[in-house]
């Protein structure tokens, strides 16, 4: 019981990870958040970016969420993602092309833009490919 | 013969109709299939805002929402959700006598009231009724999305920011099984520390409610700005899915039930075409024999 705690990712559509964990790490608007069991009460908003999920004897799962927010109790750990993937399900080639499209309407001064939008899409596919690399980078490891 | 040929047009009337039924309920059990994994897909998402909105209103923070404060109740809001189409039973009948059991309590302590009407029927309904129609909305069709809730709700929680407003609920009909559907009242706002579905059996921290408070990233007010507003309109979304797959169930429930009665009028009405057609048998044989043997 001391060194695990409940998890519970949800997105709008449904039910993502539900488990008990010995660590989760995510990304807060202020920072990367690594959460261990007996954590302070804490409430944060998620940015757009990878969620790792450290199990019982070392096995790590990647999730991807884009933004929403996060509840941490000392025994339990909720997160409410907009929207929420297994990382291994991102698509590389789909991300890349996101970025660049983001990127292209974000420097296109001639046209109409919601600069927001536009933030906000470039934000999440740059937020996937870092998931996708940190996920390969640890796969070359091992 | 005259009766026995009403008797058929009748029979074949009654025939057509159970074929509309019988049609309507295999359109609503395959709608209801949707309709329910619609419903299941939004819930975990809704029962665990619920659960970490509990813990808020257990918790005893910085700065305190306007949705968390307690006020004296001189005004009450409804979010009525209901279906756009009939034919689906008491489903909607139920729902607005469980409302009206809940807003006369209200105005016994003196509250006035207000609500907002989502779905044609619960329209159609409170304008018949003369309640305070402030918000309406119909059409939502069978897959609503938020967007489409949002400017109703907003009505109403503008009117709860500008304290014209001092409590709201929402009214919809739960899901408990393709049979049954329970029309329930949920306290939305203020918000109450009972929401979650683990209230009462938590950790000891929550055992003393409004003795700890949570960190905030980035600050409090920001965060709960906004986690607030995400609360109240995935309840409202949930409520809308759930209210929507209850009205695929009632309106199947039904459609069986009318199928089933148009076959029992059926048989009855045959057995008497029977008893009809044999009468004007026998009369005729014995008006032969009488006739023969008068010759």
């Amino acid at each position: 019981m001391a060194n695990s705690f409940t998890c519970n990712i949800v997105s709008a559509e449904d039910s993502i990870f539900s488990g008990t964990i010995e660590m989760v790490v995510a990304a807060g608007v202020v920072g990367d958040l690594g959460i261990l069991p007996g954590h302070a009460p804490l409430l944060t908003e998620l940015q757009p970016g990878p969620v790792r999920v450290f199990h019982d004897g070392g096995k790590e799962d990647h999730f991807f969420v884009s933004g929403g927010f996060m509840e941490v109790q000392p025994d339990h750990v909720t997160i409410l993602a907009d929207a929420a993937t297994r990382a291994s399900d991102l698509d590389e080639a789909a991300a890349e092309q996101a970025r660049e499209e983001a990127l292209k309407a974000f420097n296109d001064k001639s046209a109409e833009l919601d600069y927001t939008r536009a933030s906000a899409e470039l934000a999440e596919a740059v937020a996937q490919l870092r998931t996708i690399q940190q996920l390969r980078k640890k796969a070359g490891k091992g | 013969m005259a009766a026995a040929k009403e008797i058929r047009t009748q029979i074949g009337s009654i025939k057509n109709t159970q074929k509309i039924t019988s049609a309507m309920e295999m359109v609503a059990a395959s709608k209801m299939r949707k309709a329910q994994d619609l419903m299941k897909a939004g819930q975990p998402y809704a029962r665990q805002i619920r659960n970490v909105v509990g813990h808020i209103a257990d918790a005893n923070p910085e700065y305190k929402h306007d949705y968390m404060v307690e006020r004296e109740v001189k005004r009450v809001g409804y979010i009525v959700v209901s279906t756009d189409r009939g034919l689906c039973g008491g489903l909607n009948v139920n729902l607005f006598k469980a409302v009206l059991k809940d807003a006369a309590a209200w105005r016994e302590e003196g509250a006035e009231l207000d609500f907002c009407a989502l779905g044609s029927k619960a329209g159609a309904f409170f304008r018949k009724y003369g309640g305070n129609l402030v918000a309406a909305k119909s059409g939502l069709g069978e897959k609503p999305t938020v967007e489409g809730l949002i400017g109703s709700v907003k009505v109403m929680l503008e009117a709860y920011d500008e304290g014209r407003l001092d409590r709201l609920y929402v009214v919809y009909n739960e899901f408990v099984n393709t049979m049954t559907q329970k029309p329930v009242v949920r306290q939305l706002l203020p918000l109450s520390s009972d929401m979650g579905e683990d209230a009462g059996h938590d950790n000891e921290e929550n055992a003393r409610p409004g003795s700890w408070d949570y960190l905030y990233e980035p600050d409090a007010k920001a965060l709960l700005d906004s986690l607030l507003i995400r609360f109240i309109e995935s309840q409202v979304y949930q409520a809308v899915v759930e209210n929507g797959a209850c009205e695929q169930a009632a309106r199947m429930i039904a459609m069986k039930s009318a199928t089933d009665n148009a076959g029992n009028l059926i048989d009855d009405l045959e057995m008497v075409y029977n008893k009809a057609r044999q009468a004007a048998i026998t009369q005729e044989i014995s008006e032969i024999v009488g006739g023969a043997s008068a010759v």
